[in-house]
């Protein structure tokens, strides 16, 4: 039977309603829970709540959220693609860190003209995350090393060679005070999209590429054959390696899927407004990838979902400040919305199963009846 | 107590009442009217098919699961159970068939892990535990020693635990739900001994289980379960073991006799020299051979087996369990190395093939254990179909699962098969163990294997599957296919195979004809004890 962890982490599928009932239900209650800290705080939570929607209804705020969400999408199909065969990807912050420290400076080199160094910085970044990512693969399928630990281990290590990297005789280049990779050149800038009107500022056309992953995710593992080994793996490794499954190799095929998806993390940022890697670069966008997943249960829409939500809190926490809350607030509702969601799905769970005998129980009644007038 | 004492105990209260209890219930099976009276201080048994709903019937009993109809007694008072905590307090315990114990906790703290007495409000009195769990196992004959670790104990005595545990916890009435079912026969015995002591001093057991002389052996009463509702209550002098399994089944008896030979003189599967080395010595030349690696004292799990399967032909391999016929199977399916010997498949040598190849090859496989090996509990039935045969027809199209494809051939092996299920997108664990076995035969005769690995192939599954599985064999050997089969059941060993070998310490140590040999013959050779005839 399925475990508690097996249903957090989506290896247990429930369609239909129930998959939307359960988060919706989880950020009620979460929002509940704010309220709560809102009033020990002393603020009214009605108006808070009001002006965080108000906020993030503006063009401009949407326009952030759209672009935050992008990138956090990303992260947490990174992380799902692990998490579907009970592998955590833990280092997906370290990959994309490295991945995109290394393409900035490949693209600030500008080898290949316009649109080409785009695609160039692109690869290079799915290929240095799908290298950091195959380390503890590799390490997982040869020597037995958890991938939790290995992981955790090469984030750190990612974060001393990042820093070892951006300086001014190696990758970096000093601009006044500030050190960062040479920026890349104006025509292999990504192009935004103007989607919402009313606002000068553009959507990230990362967007777009970010819809392409999902899709390709959703697809990759519900309808391949490589879909279905990597599923049944996450479900049953025994049974895996009974049907003819290369665990080993699924080991490192998943792992670096995850890692050139990790790699693709820092692009919206690199090549849709900083332009190069420095120390401002975002940092612990990983972790966030893996709340998302857990939030999404691993599935495309439901990780969408999550990441334009978890980009409405962001972007509106603004507002907050207005009215003298404190912004950590949405740091509170993030961690509740977490919490709730996993229990709720526990419970939605469960009432699944009442329903199922339910709806059983009224089948089997039927004949029952005839038979039990003689009994 | 006297005999005089028991019927007495009968006539006034019965200990445990069961009146008409209904629970309906996802899957195929519910409990429908169930009647059962239990005497007190008897060995009460409860026999039926797997999925008959025994099971249910027990979680019922032990507050797992509530009743939708009916009226439960204990000792003459209506009960009404809503945790397995109302239970223990009406003095119900539950042997489970799967021990739950921490190998890494002594027996002491294992026994009082929940319940621990206290000493001073916070410390737990070891003290006072020691000697309550010293009173009971010397009261029943247990023979516990409180302070021995866990991990160190054998079945027999981690199963005396678990009885010690319930009895701690100061239960009058003990279930036991399939205890024999990981013994072996000496100490199935003991077992039976210490369930004697134990009614003996007034308790009353609820045993369960499918094994019928087993049950005739203890058992004091017996009551028959079919299709979820009690059909008979018998007295174990009354009745034979034929006459009880014809019972559970409602009909006669099928009989695993095969009829004429198919055997033809073509080669399917030749082993020879296979050889595997126990983990643990460090690296092993690969390729020695068996006499070279014993010399260099590496223990062997497989040593030296060589022998050949025809088309049309079943090859019995007989052994007590863990004498190495897990070991070859996961050998010749790919899934364990071996140091040495060679393995071919219709002339072609797949000694270095993948799991997956030799798959492809045309080895079908029903694992010993359909739950690790053979499915995806969780996973509806049609994905189960597509396991283990993901790379080809009728479930994938290039690197496509192909949904339809796969949907309508798990819908044929449905109707085909008689799995008995609501549909092929109910997830495989709602379905009966037998349900489960023949939707795996049916997977796995799927493609026309020309060779079949049958690991234990009707363990575990009630009489109407098994009997629908032996002919599923049958007629694939008719058609030509090879079988490999191993198995504890030594009546189907003998009634399938066309010819029989003796598998001891990872060894063939003889070949048995099964047109003459007997089941204690049979028995006394896989001990070593015999002559291989």
């Amino acid at each position: 039977m399925s475990t508690f962890l097996d249903r957090v982490f989506g290896r247990v599928g429930f369609g239909g309603v129930m998959a939307l009932v359960a988060p919706a239900l989880a950020v009620v209650f979460a929002a509940l829970v704010t309220s709560v800290v809102l009033l020990i705080a002393g603020h009214p939570p009605v108006e808070a709540f009001t002006s965080l929607v108000e906020y993030g209804s503006q063009p401009r705020v949407l326009v952030l959220i759209l672009n935050l969400a992008t990138t956090y999408f990303l992260s947490a199909v990174a992380v799902a693609v692990g998490f579907r065969m009970n592998l955590f990807n833990i280092g997906v912050d370290g990959q994309y860190r490295l991945a995109a420290l290394i393409a900035a400076s490949v693209g600030g080199a500008a080898l290949v003209p316009g649109p080409l160094n785009i695609v160039l910085v692109v690869l290079v970044a799915m290929l240095v995350g799908a290298l950091w990512a195959s380390i503890a693969a590799v390490l997982k399928v040869t020597r037995g090393v958890s991938e939790v630990i290995s992981t955790i281990m090469l984030n750190a290590i990612a974060t001393g060679l990042t820093g070892w990297l951006l300086t001014a005789d190696r990758l970096g280049v000093l601009s006044g005070n500030a050190i960062g990779t040479p920026p890349i050149p104006e025509d292999a800038h990504m192009p935004g999209m103007a989607l919402i009107p009313g606002t000068p500022m553009k959507v990230n056309g990362f967007l777009i590429v970010a819809i392409i992953v999902g899709i390709g995710y959703a697809v990759l593992l519900n309808r391949t054959r490589f879909g279905f080994n990597l599923r049944a793996t996450g479900r049953s490794e025994p049974a895996a390696v009974a049907s003819g499954v290369n665990v080993k190799r699924m080991v490192v095929a998943a792992m670096v899927i995850s890692g050139a998806s990790a790699g693709l993390i820092g692009m919206p940022e690199l090549l849709g407004s900083s332009f190069e890697y420095s120390l401002n670069f975002p940092t612990g966008l990983g972790f966030t990838g893996i709340a998302i997943a857990l939030l999404g249960r691993n599935n495309a829409v439901g990780m969408a979902v999550g990441a334009l939500l978890w980009g409405f809190l962001d972007s509106s926490s603004d507002a907050l400040q207005l009215m003298e809350i404190s912004k950590e607030l949405v740091d509170i509702m993030k961690g509740v919305i977490v919490l709730s969601v996993i229990i709720a799905y526990e419970l939605v769970h469960r009432y699944r199963i009442v329903a199922a005998q339910r709806k059983v129980s009224r089948e089997l009644a039927a004949p029952a009846e005839t038979e039990g007038a003689a009994a | 107590m006297g005999e005089a004492a028991i019927t007495t105990a009968i006539a006034t209260e019965p200990a445990v009442e069961l009146k008409g209890i209904t629970k309906r219930f996802p899957g195929v099976v519910a409990n429908r009217d169930i009647r059962l009276s239990v005497a007190k201080g008897h060995i009460h048994a409860i026999v039926g098919e797997n999925g008959a709903g025994k099971s249910t019937l027990m979680k019922i009993l032990y507050g797992m699961q509530r009743p939708d109809e009916g009226e439960i007694r204990i000792d003459g008072a209506a009960v009404s159970f809503h945790t397995p905590g109302d239970a223990i307090a009406a003095g119900i315990g539950m042997v489970h068939q799967h021990f739950m114990l921490a190998d890494n906790f002594t027996v002491l703290e294992n026994v009082i892990l929940g319940s621990e007495p206290r000493k001073g409000g916070l410390a737990v009195d070891f003290a006072a535990a020691r000697r309550k769990i010293k009173e009971i196992s010397d009261a029943y004959g247990l023979g516990v020693e409180p302070d021995a670790l866990v991990e160190d104990l054998g079945v027999g005595d981690r199963q005396r635990v678990e009885i010690l545990k319930v009895l701690y916890r100061g239960a009058r009435i003990l279930i036991l739900d399939e205890p024999t079912a990981v013994l072996v026969p000496h100490e199935v015995d003991e077992l039976f001994d210490n369930l004697r002591v134990l009614v003996r001093e007034g308790l009353t057991i609820l045993f369960i289980s499918h094994k019928l002389d087993e049950v005739l052996k203890v058992a004091d009463a017996i009551t028959v379960i079919r299709r979820g509702t009690t059909v008979a209550s018998v007295e174990p002098r009354e009745v034979t073991a034929r006459k009880l399994a014809e019972l559970m089944v409602g009909s006669e008896l099928p009989s695993p006799e095969t009829r004429e030979s198919t055997v033809t003189d073509v080669v399917t599967l030749e082993v020879s020299g296979l050889t595997m080395a126990a983990s643990g010595h460090g690296p092993v030349q690969k390729g020695a051979t068996a006499d070279q690696l014993k010399a260099e004292g590496v223990r062997l799990l497989l040593d030296d087996i060589s022998f050949t399967i025809h088309k049309g032909e079943v090859l019995g391999v007989a052994g007590v369990e863990g004498n190495g016929q897990a070991e070859l199977v996961e050998a010749i399916m790919g899934m364990r190395p071996i140091t040495a010997g060679t393995i071919s498949l219709g002339g072609a040598d797949i000694t270095g093939w993948s799991t997956l190849k030799r798959r492809e090859g045309g080895i079908g496989f029903i694992p010993e254990d359909r739950h690790r090996h053979g499915l995806l509990l969780e996973a509806p039935l049609w994905e189960n179909r597509v396991l283990g045969h993901q790379t080809r027809e009728p479930n994938v199209k290039g690197i496509w699962i192909d949904r339809a494809g796969a949907r309508k051939d798990t819908q044929r092996i449905v109707e085909e098969y008689d799995v008995r299920t609501p549909g092929i997108d109910v997830d495989a664990a709602a379905l009966s163990g037998g349900n489960q076995q023949k939707l795996i035969v049916g997977r796995e005769m799927s493609g026309e294997p020309v060779l079949l690995i049958a690991s234990h192939p009707t363990r575990g599954v009630d009489v109407g599957a098994q009997a629908a599985i032996w002919d599923h064999l049958r007629n694939a050997r008719a058609a030509g296919l090879a079988v490999l089969l191993i198995s504890a059941d030594l009546d189907e060993l003998i009634g399938l195979s066309d010819s029989l070998k003796v598998i001891l310490r990872g060894r063939i140590v003889g070949d048995v004809d099964p047109g003459s040999v007997t089941p204690e013959q049979l028995g006394s050779a896989m001990t070593g004890a015999g002559e291989g005839a």
